[in-house]
């Protein structure tokens, strides 16, 4: 198991090294064409050829990667920024209207087909990364919001949360100072599966041309592009695919080895 | 002396190579009761496993256990599926989840003849039989265990055990998490089943009071080993080895000698009320406790006594009367001054504490109602040096702790404000009998050094006896009894308190003064 | 019915009330006139009035709301701009792909999932075991339009033992499933390997229970407690999951459909995006947002059947 979380790491690290090193510097410009160059076979000057606007595919894996990162990590952002306080305030008042009214509204979220309101959100505000990351974390509202509060309401039970109201603590201090350091361990491993989710997401997004426009370069158009010439170059259909499934392998096997260290109930299981 | 059913000789045990049991050895014998007595990780429940061949993954043995010759600890998996259900049963402590939540008790009572070859109607006609035989022949087959309470879901264990008749039943802790009235009617009915059927059983508890009151033969265990053993009664007499001398010490604290107190009312309820809808928790209750003065309430699992903890501290609202702290409103009305002046010990020493604070912050949570004053840190470690704890022990984490610890540090947090009340709610229900002793003997302690005012809530009466001047019984949101330790024990006003104080398990006086 | 079912049911029939006030109020925002945009740059305004009127996009947005709902309610849902049909006749036509593409897509992966998460926890810590675990480790981090694209690559242009898209109609239906078989194969890969691995933690959640060391302490043998106490324990969680995948099977048939150019749903909202058809969108999507509270409230259903602690 120990090796699984290693792959995950090295997996994540890899990706997030080469989308920070692309905000500085890429080999090649990407928003450049150039027909002469095109389809190169790998060499020195391109260690993974060119596609079929002569641009370099490292170049566009690696700017790829950070618009994956950007719009998955920020999407990410406004789950947690949004969902975690929705479900630490559902929680801590269990049964009231609050509750009521936050549950149902994440009832009705999850009642809509995600990507197709994605899609139509896209659609609706036009094609952009930053479109896209609404769309996707607008969905990360009520996955965080139901695990903060699933995670919250057996937390307020115990006696030390009695023992804080006894000294005289409100129930939203409560929930900052005992509750949310007990399920930070619950949310950074649902952060990473919702950060992969996002990925997963962003790709399909931009495949159908909703995502991040040219000429910023993303692994989902990648795809679109590489379709449409499957019959004579499928090659350019392999490497974007290959980056998209490495990285949410790496963040599925990051957030598994995560729990599995965090959750001290797996940990006694594991002796 | 009959030939034993099941002998033990010699059984050592590891987990992973962790050492569990050293050299047991163990005579089960027929239509009698055998007892397995022990604190916690004495070693009790593995070695009860290891007679049903569930011993978890890792798991070593040494020596022999044998039946009919066979030794049922080399025994493969194949032969002891024969076995179980059919020579050897076993019922568990948790009733409320031995029991498949989605099969009705009927299909899992008889389950296990169906499975061998018991036609449908026969089948169901033993298990209702079983049913039947356990005191639940008002209950049909086709129940959900959610619909039951847990005494009688503990009897359907106990039907579905005997469905094949048995030759030993191994009860592991059944009645621990039932109440006494409760507990007693189970105990009586294992004991019957044990005459009747000529059946043996080996009964795992940590209470000697229920082994005094159940078993034939006694053997005590500590770390892993039977340090004494013997029939019970005379075993009790002589209790020849210091760790059963210390056991039975513990067992049975002396009631408490009457002590003055001052008249001063400090905690105050008139007929206090709190209803969840149309059901009344806590129904007109009306209580004094004055200063210096320890008060016992006792009740059962469900009788108000937590809801009517609750609202005293402020925690919930009562829907009428009135509640008064040192002459001002009480409950919810309290200004942080006021709830400065009432403490409170809860029962878990595992759940009392934040797992990610230190002592030092744990123990002065309670500032947040005074504001935190200048030399906070000097008077937690006071705090704890009064509870028998040290100073350097500001800087550790809970799980650095045992449950005896823990729950000091929980006392030491509740005195950190200095008190009037503290209310002590199961404080001491969760710990092994002698390091309940010590806890008892600190609270006995502080109350007489400090002066303050105990309201002592347990199940248990044979504590309240040992640490309160004066004692209230609770039955279905009312108070039943009110009145002096040797008052209510010799002459009880209400039959249900007579019916409690019969029902808790105790060691008669007459084995321990000869 | 229970009470909670219900309660249950009203309370989905408000959340799709709410959704379609959501999805007709979003639609509003589009910029641009639809009427404007069909005609062209250089159309009359009186012909723009005139078309206008005929799509019903006068009156007040709460006319139009409520003539859409009404509409839906007694299946009139509209007139798509572009190709100046019933929707309901554009529904009704492609229905005949989406749906049939996501039940064969649901039941492959049931079929897929249920054998292997058994296997996976039953051989618990074997080679078995490790290896489900690792390919479905795999499957969930694949996306299914590449996959699709791989399997188009393999199967229709390298083996060409189907062709690479497009759908012959349900005339021949083994022609039919013949076409449908790669579409459903990519959409159910990933949500098998989900459910796969959801049941092996079920099943193995349940076995740590108590009421499974009563079962074995009564003469069960372990294959028996898996069979007769664990796996309804366990089908508690499937279900929900169960559920959630249905949607996402819908959303990604979006996509599918469009790798393999099937004419379904999926592919009419996305030509109603691109040429503005904006009736068509509204409707259909509301039409999948119907569907997935459909079978939220199954999923509902089913549990209250296999926990007998939620009947009343």
């Amino acid at each position: 198991m120990r090796g699984a979380m290693a792959i995950g790491v090295v997996l994540t690290a890899v990706f997030t090294l080469a989308a920070a090193v692309s905000l500085a510097w890429v080999p090649y410009d990407v928003a450049r064409l150039d027909i002469s160059q095109r389809l190169l076979p790998p060499s020195l000057a391109h260690p993974l050829g060119t596609d079929h606007f002569g641009r370099d595919m490292v170049s566009m894996l690696m700017e790829g990667a950070r618009t994956s990162i950007a719009v998955a990590l920020v999407a990410v952002g406004i789950g947690v920024g949004a969902g975690v306080p929705l479900g630490l305030w559902a929680a801590a008042n269990r049964g009231g209207w609050l509750d009521e009214v936050i549950m149902r509204a994440n009832d009705l979220i999850f009642a809509f087909p995600s990507l197709v309101i994605a899609i139509l959100i896209t659609a609706v505000f036009g094609p952009s990364a930053v479109n896209a990351i609404l769309a996707i974390g607008i969905f990360n509202i009520p996955v965080f919001a139901r695990v903060a509060r699933g995670g919250a309401l057996p937390l307020w039970t115990l006696d030390y949360i009695m023992a804080a109201r006894v000294a005289g603590k409100g129930r939203a201090r409560i929930s900052a100072e005992h509750i949310l350091p007990n399920i930070a361990n619950l949310l950074i491993v649902q952060a990473t599966i919702q950060f992969s989710l996002g990925i997963l997401a962003e790709a399909a997004l931009s495949y159908v041309g909703l995502g991040a426009q040219p000429p910023t370069a993303s692994w989902g158009r990648m795809l679109a592009d590489a379709q449409t010439m499957i019959y004579t170059e499928p090659q350019l259909a392999v490497l974007p695919g290959l980056a998209i499934v490495a990285m949410v392998l790496g963040l599925n096997l990051l957030g598994d080895g995560l729990r599995d260290a965090l959750d001290p109930r797996l940990r006694r299981r594991a002796l | 002396m009959t030939e034993p059913l099941i002998r033990v000789a010699g059984l050592g045990l590891s987990i992973h190579d962790m050492p569990i049991l050293q050299d047991v050895s163990l005579d089960i014998a027929p239509g009698r009761v055998t007892a397995l007595v022990g604190e916690s990780g004495s070693g009790k429940s593995m070695t009860a496993l290891a007679l049903i061949g569930l011993l978890p993954e890792g798991s070593q043995t040494t020596g022999t256990a044998t039946l009919d010759r066979r030794d049922l600890l080399t025994l493969p998996e194949r032969a002891w599926l024969d076995l179980r259900g059919n020579d050897i049963g076993m019922i568990f402590q948790e009733p409320m989840t031995a029991l498949n939540p989605v099969q009705t008790i009927g299909a899992q009572v008889s389950e296990t003849l169906r499975l061998r070859g018991t036609g449908r109607a026969e089948a169901e006609r033993i298990a209702r039989d079983r049913l039947d035989r356990v005191g639940l022949a008002h209950v049909p087959l086709d129940r959900y265990p959610h619909q039951l309470s847990g005494g009688q879901r503990q009897r359907v264990c106990i039907a579905m055990v005997i469905a094949r008749r048995p030759r030993l039943l191994i009860a592991d802790e059944p009645t621990t998490a039932l109440d006494v009235t409760t507990q007693a009617g189970i105990l009586a009915l294992l004991r019957d089943l044990v005459e009747e059927q000529g059946m043996a059983l080996l009964l795992i508890t940590h209470d000697l009071g229920v082994v005094a009151r159940t078993a034939d033969h006694v053997a005590v265990m500590q770390t892993g080993r039977i340090v004494e053993q013997g029939a019970t009664e005379a075993l009790f007499r002589t209790h020849a080895h210091p760790y059963t001398r210390d056991l039975l010490a513990a067992s049975r604290p002396a009631p408490r000698q009457p002590r003055a107190h001052a008249t001063a009312p400090v905690l105050e309820t008139r007929a206090v009320t709190r209803r969840y809808g149309a059901t009344t928790a806590v129904d007109a209750v009306s209580f004094t406790l004055h200063r210096g003065e320890s008060l016992g309430l006792v009740g059962e699992s469900g009788c108000g006594k937590s809801t009517l903890t609750r609202a005293l501290l402020g925690l919930e609202p009562v829907q009428g009367g009135e509640i008064a702290l040192m002459g001002a409103p009480g409950g919810t009305a309290m200004t942080n001054a006021q709830r400065a002046r009432l403490s409170v010990v809860f029962q878990d020493p595992y759940g009392s504490f934040d797992p990610r604070w230190t002592v030092a912050r744990i123990v002065t949570e309670p500032f947040h109602l005074t504001g935190r004053p200048q030399d906070a840190r000097a008077r937690a470690a006071k705090a704890l040096e009064q509870v028998g704890l040290s100073a350097s022990d500001l800087a550790k984490y809970p799980h650095e702790f045992s449950g005896g610890q823990r729950q000091r540090i929980a006392i030491a947090r509740a005195l950190i404000t200095e008190p009037e009340v503290l209310v002590l709610d199961e404080a001491v229900s969760a710990l092994d009998v002698r390091v309940r002793a010590q806890v008892l003997r600190l609270l006995d302690d502080l109350q007489a050094r400090l002066g303050l005012a105990y309201l002592f809530i347990s199940h248990d009466l044979t504590v309240v006896r040992a640490i309160c001047d004066r004692v209230l019984v609770m039955q279905n949101g009312r108070f039943v009894e009110d009145g002096s330790i040797a008052q209510v024990w010799s002459a009880p006003q209400s039959d249900y308190t007579a019916e409690l104080i019969a029902a808790a398990p105790t060691i008669p006086d007459s084995w321990l003064t000869s | 019915m229970p009470r909670a079912l219900l309660t249950r049911a009203l309370s989905l029939s408000l959340s799709l009330a709410v959704a379609s006030v959501v999805i007709f109020v979003m639609l509003q925002a589009v910029p641009g006139d639809p009427a404007a945009f069909m005609l062209g740059l250089n159309a009359e305004p009186e012909a723009v009035a005139a078309l206008r009127a005929e799509l019903g996009l006068e009156g007040s947005l709460l006319d139009r709301y409520l003539h859409w709902v009404a509409g839906m309610l007694t299946g009139d849902f509209g007139t798509s701009y572009t190709y100046r049909v019933p929707v309901a006749d554009l529904v009704a036509d492609r229905i005949t792909v989406s749906a049939p593409l996501a039940l064969y897509a649901l039941t492959l992966t049931i079929l897929i999932a249920i054998p292997v998460g058994l296997i996976a926890a039953s051989r618990r810590g074997g080679p078995a075991d490790w290896g489900i675990m690792g390919a479905t480790q795999l499957g969930i981090a694949v996306p299914n339009f590449w996959f699709a694209m791989l399997l188009v690559f393999v199967f229709a242009v390298q083996l060409r033992w189907v062709s690479a898209g497009g759908f012959p109609g349900w005339s021949d239906p083994g022609a039919a499933l013949k076409s449908l078989t790669l579409p459903a194969l990519a959409l159910a890969l990933p949500q098998a390997s989900i459910l796969a691995r959801v049941l092996r933690s079920a099943v193995l959640d349940t076995l740590d229970r108590d009421y499974i060391r009563t079962a074995r302490a009564k003469g069960l043998s372990r294959r028996a407690v898996v069979l007769r106490h664990a796996l309804r324990n366990a089908a508690i969680p499937v279900l929900t999951i169960l559920g959630l995948q249905f949607s996402f099977l819908l959303a990604g048939a979006i996509i599918i459909e469009n790798v393999f150019f099937l004419p379904g749903l999926g592919r009419l909202i996305f030509q109603g995006i691109t040429q503005r058809d904006l009736i068509v969108v509204q409707s259909v999507t509301m039409l999948l947002v119907f569907a997935v509270i459909c079978v939220t409230f199954l999923v509902e259903v089913a549990y209250t059947l296999a926990d007998p602690r939620l009947r009343r």
